[in-house]
């Protein structure tokens, strides 16, 4: 399980591999990051990262949902949702990985 | 933001740290997820969101234009969960 998952420790991990900066400082880094693209994605600006993907946010308007329990009808409130498009260098990363790995089996 | 603004502020930030560090830092983490997701794992950023990687079976499409059907082959594609806390401040809650 804690192979098959990526976790901020792995991430700064790498950056302390990468950089001569302590864990510390690593940990740090990786964190302000994720702060940066948080907080322009709630100012409302998009996050575009090259040849990785962008990040948006969409206006979603309210809609009649039903409690799938009761069959009760329940209002939906207009909401923001984040939506995220991978980059086709990273799609044909990934399936590329995907095709090599299903030929190999 | 772009790529370059998001290297520039994180920069402006740490003014003891070099430009070209701090990029090398910035696509050192997109490099990463991008390579667990290409081994088909998961990276789950708590209150940021989950990168995931979903496979599509091979099925048979239509061109839309001409209705010529086509073979589409099986693919694996990104997929992005929001995380709950950064779902609550996008909706205003802090």
């Amino acid at each position: 399980m804690s192979n098959d998952t990526v976790t901020r420790a792995d991430l700064s991990e790498a950056v302390y591999q990468e950089v001569g900066l302590s864990r510390n400082e690593s940990a740090t880094l990786v964190e302000s990051v994720l702060d940066e693209i948080s907080d322009a994605l709630v100012r409302g600006e998009p996050v575009k990262i090259s040849s990785f993907g962008s990040f948006a946010v969409r206006q979603k308007g309210q809609r009649v949902g039903r409690n799938p329990k009761t069959g009760e009808e329940v209002p939906i409130l207009p909401r923001k949702v984040l939506v995220f498009r991978a980059s086709h260098v990273l799609k044909n990363r990934i399936n590329k990985a995907f095709k090599a790995a299903r030929q190999a089996s | 933001m772009t790529k370059s603004e998001l290297i520039q502020r994180i920069s402006d930030m740490n003014p003891h740290l070099y430009q070209r560090d701090v990029e090398r830092i910035v696509s050192t983490i997109f490099d990463e997820i991008g390579e667990a997701l290409a081994d088909g794992k998961r990276v789950e950023l708590r209150g940021f969101g989950a990168f995931s990687v979903k496979d599509r079976d091979s099925r048979v499409g239509r061109n839309p234009r001409t209705g010529d059907t086509v073979y589409v082959d099986a693919k694996r594609t990104p997929f992005f969960k929001t995380g709950k806390q950064l779902r609550e401040r996008l909706n205003g809650a802090d």
